[in-house]
């Protein structure tokens, strides 16, 4: 299959929904976006950081240190208040906006 | 954006710079484990997965720049980048940034000065509660002295006031069965403290249910500042019983730390109830309603929704409900309300503070302009460097930045040090004491306003010099500069932008140095004015012979005792005595109402002159070098028992009778119907200020009116301050429980001379600003054309050119700018003294020693400042520069 390409924008989204199913460290939001996606989307490694750092300062993510399952040491993200707020209103807006275009691209000309 | 968390993220950012760093590297660092672990499972061996896993990874440094970035505050950074390079480039030209930082502080420093000066007299309200609706009540817009009857009907019959309290002064020697001081207070109406909704500090204050008539409420209370400095915080003063001019007063409370009276200019010791008045000024005020003596100034607050203007006319109609009721005693003039405090002196002090803050103005608009050359020569000899810059790929704006960074930079190192010296001048005039023994005070003190304007003065006069060289940056051709090097810009011929600033500076300077010296040539002027007396060799005793408890009876007899007392000391020529004040001292003098001598109905509309009125004894014209002019002088026949006489001056005798010789021997009418023959007319005098225009004065035998007030003029053949001992010992010989204080008259005349000092003072700190001012510009704009143009000099010397010819192309131009600038300033300057006339005394512009000073001034501030660029422009050596280049 091929990968898509992102659209601007769309980076912060995606991660806030692959933090909101579960804290994960930065290695672990690329996997959860390729397996949620079907591996559909990719996002560049060294990107996705200057991402997590903004989220974080909009007070979106909130980070800490722990241990993951290999007993490596990882930097966890997971959803503020703010950040579950954020992704909802994001969501609803992506979807208004999808469902637009999708109706949109998909009109006839006999339906004119 | 979240605020909290952008603060966090900013504090982690700049607060633990090496753990942001760290933790960073580690969290890439673990990101590519994990990738290498993925990939060592899908058969990679480690140290290949590993490999793998960093390429994949990209660019780690850059990546981290990024997550930096995200962090925020990247206008910051690059603020403490550029204030770093600011810094390396300001340290590596000391001169420059020392001059621009001294010319800053100077300037913002009189600019602070002169708000602290303006906050403290008109912007601040006098420290009582509720001052917005306190309004003093003033007749005919000077809020002057009125009589007590007059108002007490005015308290009881407006409608527009919740209370009307009265206040006067009370000058006392106030005896503490320790020690004899003279001690200033404020007599005031029982309603005082009510009125002001005043609470005492300590004990309790006066009421007006105290009141019951002449002298039933012998009670006082102290202001904080006296009960601290001569009770020294002694809270079992209350109670104790203390003698005012030998009668006795309980002290029963303190005033709240901070409430100086209802003045601002005069701060009071004590406080005492207005109907024990008798007994400290010897003389009953209370039922006297045709005189002016009974109260200063009446205050109080507006009730709840009535307007000044109803007020105003509130207070009309009771004026003229008076002047119904009395015609003798009052005529009405129109009423107005002010705002309690400086009264009289609100109009002389707002033209004044005007005139100053217009002149500091000037003064930080020239050192903007100077600032905005020197800038304007700095960033030219910068050319190369920000041409370098540019061609590295630098944006201009990032250039501007820096630049305006400088500019900011030295603009608060100016204000700061600006701000210090104004903050310890205002605390010096806070404590000042102009006048010796007179409780007057100016009321400033530094504070959180005065910081915020000297920053906001800081921070615009930084934009404002600092965009001088914007236009020159934004023009710059990277290509060409750097092709052609430093030096090879061109000089042109066309007025360049700082040509414009330098004339600007000049115009100002000159305007300063011209209102200096006008002023300056106004006060010499004034100080050699004909008074009317002479002040020089002459000592003024007073002698209140109330404070040492005299009944009026005994006065006359006791004040002959003390003259010839004076005559006897070896070294005085001539002693006489005066009522009240002598002429010109505290500004004070009473005015009389009189009459033609055909007039019979003596009502107020019918006054034919309203001359001074001085009570002297025989021998004071002699004492105070007043000449006569015709007629004679008083002798100590004429008493009570001999006819009523007047010795006036030629001012009066022409508005009364025509003439001086026409004068002698003719009667007119003083306002109790008394017929007064004038038997001499004497020279014409300043009374009670030196500004006023000629004024009609009388002189009356003190015999004849006597008064316990008193000043004994004394004129001696030497130096009377050696006298002062003699005439102290001598007053002690006749009543050691006499207070008596010794000033010469030309130390006293220092009160009325104040003002014009006091403007005279500041104008010529302006003038000396401004003077190094252009100094510094003229000097920088020289040096700067000297040094771009060295090559073309020795060239020119080469070629053989002749010292004065290498002076004018050196010179030439910054001298046509400092003529063409002067004459403009000189021009606007004798515009703007007509200003300074209202508060320098005879301060003219039309005075040629003004012009020629101000055109000498300009010339020598010129030489001065071309000196140096003179001396390098001659000391050019062609073959060194020639082998240079």
């Amino acid at each position: 299959m091929d990968q898509a390409q992102l659209l601007p924008g769309t980076l912060d989204l995606l991660i806030l929904k692959a933090v909101s199913l579960g804290p994960l460290h930065g290695y672990g939001v690329l996997l959860r976006i390729g397996q949620i996606s079907d591996s559909a989307l990719l996002v560049e490694q060294g990107a996705l950081y200057p991402a997590l750092f903004r989220l974080v300062r909009q007070g979106l993510l909130k980070a800490t240190w722990g241990v993951s399952d290999n007993n490596r040491r990882a930097k966890f993200y997971e959803l503020t208040a703010a950040g579950r707020k954020r992704f909802r209103e994001e969501t609803e807006g992506w979807n208004r906006l999808a469902i637009a275009m999708t109706t949109a691209l998909a009109a006839r000309p006999e339906e004119i | 954006m979240n605020f909290p968390a952008y603060l966090r993220s900013l504090a982690a950012k700049f607060l633990h710079r090496s753990e942001v760093a760290k933790d960073m590297e580690e969290e890439l660092r673990s990101h590519i484990q994990y990738r290498a672990d993925d990939l060592e499972r899908s058969g990679l061996d480690r140290a290949q997965a590993e490999r793998q896993a960093r390429i994949e990874f990209g660019a780690r440094e850059r990546f981290k720049e990024e997550c930096h970035q995200s962090m925020g505050g990247h206008f910051f950074e690059t603020l403490v980048q550029d204030v770093r390079f600011a810094v390396r480039i300001l340290r590596r030209s000391p001169g420059f940034t020392f001059a621009a930082v001294v010319t800053l502080a100077l300037a913002i420093g009189a600019n602070a000065v002169v708000f602290g000066i303006m906050d403290g007299l008109l912007l601040r309200p006098l420290n009582v509660p509720q001052w917005e609706t306190l309004w003093g009540t003033m007749y005919n817009t000077s809020p002057g002295w009125q009589s007590y009857p007059n108002y007490v009907d005015l308290r009881n019959r407006n409608h527009s006031f919740e209370d009307l309290a009265a206040f006067k002064f009370a000058f006392t020697g106030m005896d503490t069965g320790k020690d004899l001081v003279v001690a200033n207070g404020f007599a005031t109406s029982g309603n005082y403290f009510d009125v002001l909704r005043m609470q005492p500090y300590l004990g309790h204050v006066f009421h007006a249910s105290d009141e019951h008539g002449p002298n039933s409420a012998p009670y006082i209370v102290l202001t904080y500042a006296y009960w601290h400095s001569r009770f020294h915080d002694d809270r079992s003063v209350i109670g104790r019983v203390v003698q005012l001019n030998k009668h006795p007063f309980t002290i029963i409370g303190v005033t709240p730390p901070g409430f100086q009276g209802t003045l601002l200019f005069i701060s009071p010791d004590f406080f005492m109830p207005i109907v024990n008045q008798a007994q400290v000024d010897g003389e009953d005020f209370l039922n006297a309603r045709g005189s002016d003596h009974g109260v200063f100034e009446v205050i109080g607050h507006l009730k709840p929704g009535v307007t000044a203007a109803q007020a105003v006319a509130d207070m009309n109609a009771v004026g003229a409900y008076l002047e119904k009721t009395y015609p003798k005693e009052f005529a009405h003039q129109n009423s107005a309300l002010a705002h309690e405090g400086l009264t009289s002196f609100t109009g002389p002090a707002t033209a004044f503070v005007g005139g100053l803050m217009l002149l500091s103005g000037l003064i930080l608009l020239a050192a903007c302009a100077n600032l905005g050359s020197l800038f304007a020569a700095h960033a030219a000899d910068r050319s190369r460097e920000v041409a370098l810059r540019l061609a590295l790929g630098s944006s201009r704006n990032r250039i501007l930045r820096q630049l305006l960074t400088e500019a900011v930079l030295i603009s608060l190192a100016g204000g700061a040090l600006g701000l210090l010296g104004s903050v310890m001048l205002l605390r010096r005039l806070s404590t000042w004491q102009p006048f010796d023994g007179a409780p007057v005070h100016l009321p400033v003190s530094p504070d959180a306003r005065l910081y915020l304007v000297a920053l906001a003065l800081a921070l615009v006069s930084g934009f404002l010099f600092g965009i001088v060289p914007v236009r020159q940056v934004l023009k710059a051709n990277p290509y060409e500069i750097v092709k052609a090097g430093s030096a090879g810009r061109r000089l042109g011929r066309r007025i360049t932008v700082r040509e414009m600033l330098l004339v600007l500076q000049i115009a100002i300077c000159a305007v300063l140095v011209t209102s200096s010296l006008v002023a300056v040539r106004g006060l010499m002027r004034s100080l050699h004015s004909n008074f009317g007396f002479d002040p020089q060799n002459t000592m003024l005793v007073s002698a209140n012979l109330t404070m040492a408890g005299y009944s009026i009876d005994r006065v006359p007899a006791m004040q002959k005792r003390m003259i010839e007392a004076m005559e006897t000391i070896p070294g005085v020529e001539h002693a006489g005595l005066v009522n009240d004040y002598p002429p010109l001292v505290y500004t004070a003098g009473s005015k009389a109402n009189v009459f033609k001598d055909e007039i019979a109905d003596l009502r107020l509309s019918n006054v034919t002159a309203m001359p001074y009125r001085y009570n002297i004894s025989p021998g004071y014209f002699a004492a105070a070098g007043t000449a006569l002019l015709t007629g004679r002088s008083f002798t100590w026949h004429d008493d009570k028992s001999a006819p009523a006489v007047a010795v006036v001056n030629r001012d009066f005798a022409g508005k009364m009778f025509g003439s001086v010789s026409g004068a002698i021997g003719k009667y007119y009418k003083l306002q109790d119907g008394t017929r007064v023959q004038v038997v001499g007319v004497v020279e014409d005098g300043k009374y009670a200020v030196i500004t006023e225009e000629q004024q009609p004065a009388m002189f009356l035998p003190c015999l004849q009116s006597p008064l316990s007030q008193a000043y004994i003029v004394v004129r001696s053949h030497r130096d009377p301050q050696q006298l002062a001992a003699a005439m102290r010992s001598k007053l002690r010989e006749l009543d050691s429980g006499l207070p008596v204080d010794t000033k010469t008259w030309s130390t006293l005349l220092a009160v009325v001379l104040f003002p014009s000092r006091m403007a005279t003072a500041s104008l010529g700190v302006m003038g000396m600003l401004g003077a190094m001012l252009s100094i510094t510009g003229i000097f920088g704009m020289a040096a700067f054309s000297v040094s771009k143009r060295t090559r073309e000099f020795g060239i020119r010397v080469a070629l053989g050119a002749q010292r004065t010819e290498v002076l004018q192309a050196a010179l030439g131009r910054a001298l046509k700018l400092l003529a063409i600038g002067s004459a403009t300033g000189l021009f606007l300057g004798v515009l703007a003294t007509r200003v300074l006339a209202s508060i320098v005394y005879q301060a003219t512009p039309r005075d040629p020693i003004v012009l020629a000073g101000v055109v000498f001034a300009m010339a020598l501030l010129g030489l001065l400042a071309t000196w140096i660029p003179a001396q390098r422009a001659l000391s050019v050596d062609p073959m060194m520069l020639l082998r240079e280049e």
